[in-house]
């Protein structure tokens, strides 16, 4: 029998229904890949499912016993445990790696409150080793922020296995984490798996559903479209979750050369131990760079836009001596940046569409100082048309949008005309593969319309999708550089490994 | 302003949804306001002349006017500690110029509005250059501009015919147009009164409605996401500072015009008024950020608070106990009661 059921879930937030029925069943031992566009109801279920969000209506059994979650201690209690996809809600800063790992048995007073950091390493090194994690006292004896991004969700992962789940939900577990670490996390997954852990597993990377699935569930408005055993049928699952939107998503496309050199990168470090490099973005066509976590793709981009300029290194645009010290240096020349992390350095928290938009470019709808409300709500409903962003009015709050429609907002709003050099780094992080494909579009226009356009990403496919040069950058050094037509996905991939 | 704040609510939950308590969150403040004023009004005969209304007002003037400046700190973010300093500062200031050195109102005028902004300057310098947390270093500022104005005048209080260092009595005197700014009206209005409506307009204009003002509540909102959209984040930090400081200073020539004399304990308990009323004022409209009206309807509703309860006979010292109430009732509004829990006390509080 099913370790885990849900049947007929419902959710709604006022009158918003967000699940419409949901009915599931994970058995001990399988991994259920779950998959749905950005708005199709995971995260609500995954909230329900959590405890966050107390169940309105519908049964969940766990074991055949119905949970009655009242909040996540329940359902913590009834053996779910949640990696959630926001690492920074997860860690604490300020603690230690140490007590991190042992948070929530710290926190429900099972060890003491006030105590030696030394004491608790034991258990500490024994959650992590939970995890195949053999992290020495001295990193967990580290402040948790000072491990990388993916350390830390590490972290928070060895934390939920510590506890023995019954079931185990992971939300987009792997979205900053490099190759190997994923790798790592595979190999764990399938060691729970084998040992009789429940998994439903939310991701958007069809790889990584191959690889660890045991079945798959199509969600999309609220409920559940389509289920599959394998071997999987994947242009139907990409129906069942995009509808209608699948259909104009796998456009063949040429590939353009561009001529005119834009940018010009002389000697440029992208750390103090790697070599120097010289590098050249072309108008007229998108260059794609692909590196792992800690590769120096956000060093490279910031250098480019002088949110952290080039230690060494010297730049030239359109043929004149270019070295901003900072972003709005760089805006000025008409280089652009969307950054990596949407939530900390692109949102303002509860600001509209329109105010979100009209930030950049702030001058054109306040000329001589006075804003004109009305030109930025019109110049906000443009970015909207323009990006097919889902939204009813500029003046909703862009925090409140799905992460593809917040991208859109984020990235058209630099579009005003044509720049020059467009960096995007991570552009498809937190966005669902129709909003991908949208914004794929757009940035390939960007390029055909006479811009440099540079995408950073750690993801291969992702940057195959809309470059048409691609580099491939390994500890601060680019290792490969060829136009998408002459390499084949192979040869990238093992370029990537070759130091990994 | 209403059309971005009516909007601003999350998707899927309209304010026709809302409910009682965004109403309350929203309206709340300002009908207790009303509600008390009316009270007051109904119960004391002396609290309906206007006379008492505006002299409430004048009351609420330098806290206001203060407030206001504190709110353009907390717009970027941050929060200037050493207003209730820089106001005493410019009390010493104005005294010298026209006591000692027997200069007219307008040379006190333009030295203290100067010192105010040189000092906001200063702050700014140590907070965007030397990268000083906010609070830190206007605490530090606070203290070393309170004592700095002790220093020309011997630790005393400044007024006419005193004993100079020299043995030479002071000769000048406070003019009488310099005690015009806190006595004259404009028609019925009391110039202070006149001053903070001016300063409230100009302050609500310059954040709502310019490019600038937009700025600095970006800086406040996301500093990286400012930065990383083109902004120059470290000027409107420092620009908030250096008009507070002017702000201040000219709070503080009004108190001066109001003491008549060179008072050295003068503004001591501005500081901890002016932010109370900048955090109501984050409260008053239900907006959840520092704004112009919210700050100047705070120092309002203290001081009809104030006056009517010292007219039903409450001693003086009930004061604190009011203003600490109404700051708390603020605060139930801002975090307990409004969904959208304000993003800029828990920052600036800490």
């Amino acid at each position: 029998m099913a370790t885990v059921s849900l049947q007929d879930v419902r959710h709604s937030f006022g009158d918003n229904v967000v699940l419409r029925g949901v009915s599931l069943d994970v058995d001990a031992g399988e991994v259920l890949a779950l998959m749905g566009a950005n708005g199709a109801g995971k995260s609500t279920l995954i909230k329900v499912l959590s405890g966050v969000h107390p169940l309105q209506s519908g049964t969940i059994t766990i074991d055949g016993r119905p949970l009655v979650a009242a909040g996540p201690l329940d359902a913590r209690a009834a053996g779910i445990e949640t990696v959630h996809q926001r690492i920074d809600e997860g860690v604490v800063p300020g603690l230690t790696v140490a007590e991190n790992l042992l948070f929530e048995r710290i926190a429900q007073r099972e060890l003491p409150l006030v105590g030696s950091l030394r004491s608790l390493l034991p258990a500490a090194r024994s959650v992590a080793a939970g995890l195949g994690l053999d992290w020495p006292d001295d990193v967990l004896r580290r402040d948790v922020h000072e491990l990388g991004i993916a350390d830390q969700q590490l972290v928070l992962l060895a934390r939920a296995l510590s506890r023995e789940p019954r079931l185990l939900v992971l939300d987009e577990p792997t979205s900053a984490l490099s190759a190997a670490e994923a790798e790592r996390l595979f190999t764990v997954v399938e060691a729970l798996r084998a040992g009789g852990v429940a998994i439903i597993y939310v991701s958007h990377r069809i790889g990584e559903i191959e690889r660890l699935a045991d079945r798959i569930a199509v969600l999309r408005d609220g409920s559940v479209r389509s289920e599959q055993a394998r071997p999987y049928d994947w242009p139907a699952a990409m129906h069942d979750m995009l509808g209608d939107r699948g259909a104009r998503q796998l456009a063949e496309r040429t590939e353009h050369r561009g001529t005119e050199v834009v940018l010009e990168l002389r000697g440029v470090r992208l750390f103090t131990e790697s070599p120097a490099f010289d590098l050249d973005l072309r108008a007229g066509e998108v260059t794609g760079v692909i590196g792992l976590l800690g590769a120096g793709k956000s060093e490279l981009a910031h250098g480019i836009f002088g949110g952290q300029p080039f230690a060494v290194g010297s730049m030239r645009l359109d043929g004149t001596s270019y070295g901003p010290r900072s972003p709005a240096e760089a805006v000025a020349r008409e280089v652009y940046l969307v950054p990596e992390d949407r939530a900390a350095q692109a949102m303002l928290p509860g600001w509209s569409i329109a105010r979100t938009a009209s930030l950049p470019f702030l001058r054109a709808v306040s000329p001589r100082g006075v804003l004109r409300s009305a030109q930025e709500r019109a110049d906000g409903r443009i970015v909207i048309e323009r990006f097919d962003v889902v939204a009813r009015a500029a003046t909703q709050r862009v925090d409140a949008l799905s992460g593809g429609n917040q991208q859109k907002v984020v990235v058209g709003r630099w579009l005003r005309g044509q720049p020059r050099v467009m960096v995007l780094d991570e552009p498809f992080r937190g966005v669902d593969i129709g909003a991908r494909h949208d914004l794929s579009r757009r940035v390939r226009e960007l390029a055909a319309g006479g811009s440099a356009a540079l995408v950073l990403a750690s993801d291969v496919d992702e940057v195959l999708e809309v470059a048409d040069r691609v580099i491939v950058l390994v500890e601060g050094r680019p290792r490969l550089d060829a136009y998408t037509s002459t390499v084949t996905r192979d040869q990238i991939v093992s370029t990537m490994a070759e130091v990994a | 302003m209403a059309d971005e704040n009516a909007a601003g609510n999350p998707a899927g939950n309209p304010v026709a949804r809302a409910g009682w308590r965004e109403v309350a969150v929203r309206y709340g403040f300002i009908a207790i306001t009303v509600a008390l004023f009316v009270y007051f009004a109904g119960t004391e005969e002396s609290f309906r002349q206007p006379s008492t209304l505006f002299s409430m007002l004048k009351f609420a003037s330098v806290v206001a006017i203060l407030g206001l400046g504190v709110t353009l700190t907390m717009v970027v973010g941050g929060l200037d500690l050493s207003v209730g300093a820089v106001a005493g500062m410019s009390v010493t200031i104005s005294a010298m110029t026209m006591v000692i050195y027997a200069q007219v109102g307008g040379v006190a005028i333009a030295l203290v509005l100067l010192a105010g902004a040189l000092i906001g300057a200063v702050n700014a310098l140590l907070i965007v250059v030397l990268k000083i947390p906010d609070l830190l270093a206007t605490l530090a500022s606070m203290f070393v501009v309170m004592g700095l104005k002790l220093v020309p005048v011997d630790g005393q209080s400044v007024s006419s015919g005193m004993t100079l260092r020299d043995g030479s009595l002071a000769r000048g005197r406070f003019t009488p147009d310099f005690l015009a700014i806190d006595r004259a009206f404009l028609g019925p209005v009391p110039v202070p009164v006149v001053i903070v409506g001016v300063l409230a307009v100009a302050t609500w204009f310059f954040l709502t409605r310019t490019r600038w003002g937009r700025l600095m509540y970006a800086v406040g909102a996301n500093p990286e996401a400012s930065r990383l959209a083109g902004v120059r984040v470290g000027r409107y930090r420092a620009l908030a500072y250096v008009l507070c400081g002017v702000f201040a200073a000219l709070g503080g020539l009004i108190l001066a015009s109001r003491i008549g004399q060179g008072d050295i304990s003068a503004g001591n308990s501005l500081l901890l008024d002016a932010v109370a009323v900048a955090l109501v004022g984050t409260s008053v409209l239900g907006l959840g950020k520092p704004n112009a009206w919210g700050t100047v309807l705070g120092a309002v509703l203290v001081g009809i608070l104030i006056t009517g309860l010292t007219i039903k006979g409450f001693p003086y010292y009930a004061q604190d106990i009011v203003k600490g109430l109404v700051l708390l009732l603020a605060l139930l509004f801002s975090f307990t009661m409004s969904r959208r829990r304000s993003r800029y006390a828990p920052a600036a509080v800490i």
